[in-house]
């Protein structure tokens, strides 16, 4: 694993909103053609560590760097220009639009000059096409809408997207949430060929599962602090869905899912079957990329 | 119909067995102005058979459909970019009676109660007038972050209200005219109002304004990064606005081109007229919005085309004109618009779906 300094990095970073201490002494970093993952359960200060890291909140406290120096974004677009991009959940896509005018939207390519500058829709249909191809997607036809899209390939489709547009830094706010096992192992996927071309990714999500497969790194986030950072050395996999949930709660839940299996049987075993498959195909990814770098 | 061309042998594990190949017909089903073309001509063949005895197929009705169709139209027309940059405009009607009386007023002599002005100038005015009423209602929307929908329902009042409070003020009249007897009439009369005799009918050169504001319209909508971001506005704000588009001047310089649109019409009606009413443009938003829907724009923003609007209006004009003909009651004209509108709207969805379930 590679230790040079951090492209993004926050230190000691609060945010207050009012009487509320959103974040408290928060620190983490990501270097490039590595993956953090920020973990937390519902309420742990996600969001707001979300808004902080895209220039949506300015920190109440705390310093802000990217590529060595520190910075204070005014505006998401001030920090996107830096080549800090952030895929929202479900505010990646427009569903009317077909796929190459989506990928375009607010950067399109033009030609022509004067009043005859025009948006060069054939060079967008192509790049949209290959660059999909480059994440490993055969897109249908750049021409259906994206609301013919899957959730998993709408994800896809804003990570190729924001790759293409000189992204350095990834930031994806639960890109797995809505979906389901397979879809999430692709979204996955491209995550890791993301961080193959020397982005660092950050990579926010509540579920211990997405998240070990892929990162280098893990921020544990609870009630606003950090609660816990690791190297995925330092951290099994048990252990880190044990500090996810916490014992006790663990337990209760781990109670309540044999319950639910004994009920569902076959089902949920095929279900883990496809599970590990996916995870196990990760892994490999995942190492051969290791070995590439 | 379209079939199957897939051949239905397992396809090899690399291959995409999502794709399938899609007929021209279906493809042309996803334009959303398929349902005002298909539309336009079933109206048309309607009539042509029920008002055959009429002389509805002939060229004296033809010139009155294109004649009624065309400044209706051009509402249309930039009524169907706002709606699909998700805004709506209900005060283009009062914008029209607006820029209307400016002109009248500005022209009109001093002796009695105008200003006196050369017509071009007071046209230049008027142009003024409506852009800035236009961004007056795009800044509100944008500021208020009300829906359009209770912003220009407010302005259509003001405007209207204003309309006829200022000219009454000022000459003590709703009604000027003797526009022909201003310096500068002629030419504007050659641009706005000049008439082609084609076969013993006569064309209005308004037509030509009405299509070539389609063809503009279309060009920005679908070739233009102007147009990619009007679809993205409308489409879902907040997400064009995290990818970068300007969606809140977007949407002013859309609130800016109905009120163009508005002041087209003003001035075409004015030069043909010779004059302006206070009350001119009266629900006029209400027939540009049906003609936009019938053209299959979405009421919610983000889908529809201009040339939709287009043929819209070209179905509104033809139900008009067609009710005249026969001689039916013009009093059931209403009824007649308000089903075809319901007709229309249906018609839409079923195709919109059908295209989209193949």
């Amino acid at each position: 694993m590679s230790n040079g300094t951090p492209l993004l990095e926050i230190r000691n970073v609060s945010k207050f909103f009012g009487s509320v201490i959103a974040l408290q002494d928060v620190s983490a970093f990501v270097r490039a053609g590595e993956v953090t993952c920020l973990l937390g359960d519902n309420g742990a200060g996600k969001s707001t560590l979300i808004k902080v890291l895209s220039g949506v909140h300015k920190p109440s406290e705390g310093e802000y760097f990217f590529d060595g120096e520190q910075q204070e974004f005014e505006s998401p677009r001030q920090a996107l220009e830096m080549g800090i991009a952030t895929v929202y959940q479900d505010l990646a896509m427009i569903p009317l639009m077909s796929v190459w005018r989506n990928f375009f939207l607010g950067s399109e390519p033009t030609k022509g000059w004067g009043p005859f500058r025009r948006y060069d829709s054939e060079f967008a249909k192509a790049t949209t096409k290959s660059e999909m191809a480059k994440m490993g997607i055969d897109i249908r036809d750049p021409d259906q809408t994206v609301g013919t899209l899957s959730g998993g390939e709408r994800q896809s489709v804003a990570i190729a997207r924001a790759v293409y547009f000189g992204a350095k830094v990834l930031i994806l706010d639960e890109p797995t949430a809505a979906l389901g096992v397979k879809q999430a192992g692709v979204v996955l996927k491209y995550i890791l060929q993301a961080r193959n071309r020397g982005i660092g990714v950050i990579f926010i999500t509540h579920n211990p599962h997405h998240a070990y497969p892929v990162a280098d790194h893990f921020v544990i986030l609870r009630r606003g602090t950090v609660y816990g950072d690791y190297t995925k050395a330092e951290l099994p996999l048990e252990q880190l869905v044990q500090m996810m949930a916490g014992g006790a709660d663990l337990e209760v839940l781990q109670h309540e899912l044999e319950q639910a299996s004994q009920e569902g049987g076959a089902e949920a075993e095929a279900l883990a079957e496809t599970a590990d498959a996916i995870g196990s195909e990760l892994e490999e990814l995942g190492e051969k990329a290791d070995e590439e770098a | 119909m379209a079939t199957e061309t897939a051949p239905p042998s397992p396809a090899p594990p690399q291959a995409d067995e999502r794709i399938r190949q899609v007929s021209g017909l279906s493809r042309l089903m996803a334009r959303p102005e398929l349902g005002a073309v298909v539309g336009a001509i079933l109206v048309w063949v309607f009539f042509a058979i029920v008002a055959f005895e009429n002389n509805f197929v002939s060229w004296a009705t033809t010139a009155a459909i294109l004649n009624r169709a065309a400044p209706l139209g051009i509402l249309a027309i930039a009524v169907a970019l706002l709606m699909i940059g998700g805004e709506f405009d209900l005060s283009i009607g009062s914008i029209v009676g607006f820029a209307g009386m400016t002109i009248m007023v500005l022209v009109t002599p001093a002796d009695a109660g105008g200003f006196g002005w050369s017509l071009w100038p007071a046209i230049l005015v008027a142009l003024v007038v409506a852009l800035v009423t236009g961004f007056f209602n795009g800044f509100l929307v944008i500021s208020t972050k009300l829906p359009s929908f209770i912003i220009t329902l407010a302005t259509l009042f003001i405007f209207r209200g204003l309309t006829i409070a200022l000219t009454r003020a000022r000459t003590n009249r709703t009604q000027l005219g003797n526009l022909d007897e201003v310096e500068g009439f002629a030419l504007a009369d050659a641009l706005f109002a000049s008439q082609w005799e084609v076969f013993g009918a006569r064309f209005r050169v308004a037509i030509l304004w009405w299509i070539g504001l389609a063809a503009i319209a279309t060009w920005i909508l679908l070739r233009t990064r102007q147009g990619n971001w009007i679809f993205g506005s409308g489409g879902d704000a907040n997400s064009a606005r995290n990818v970068g588009v300007p969606v809140n001047r977007v949407k002013i310089a859309l609130f800016m081109t109905t009120a163009f649109a508005a002041f087209l019409v003003a001035v075409i009606q004015a030069v043909q007229f010779t004059g302006a009413d206070t009350l001119r443009g009266f629900q006029q938003e209400f027939e540009a919005i049906i003609a936009v829907v019938v053209g299959g724009t979405l009421l919610t923003g983000g889908y529809g085309s201009a040339i939709g609007a287009f043929f819209g209006a070209l179905i509104f004009a033809m139900v008009q004109q067609g009710i005249i003909i026969t001689g039916v009651d013009g009093d059931w004209f209403q009824v007649f618009v308000g089903g075809v509108l319901v007709i229309a709207v249906i018609f839409n969805n079923y195709i919109r779906q059908k295209a989209a379930a193949r």
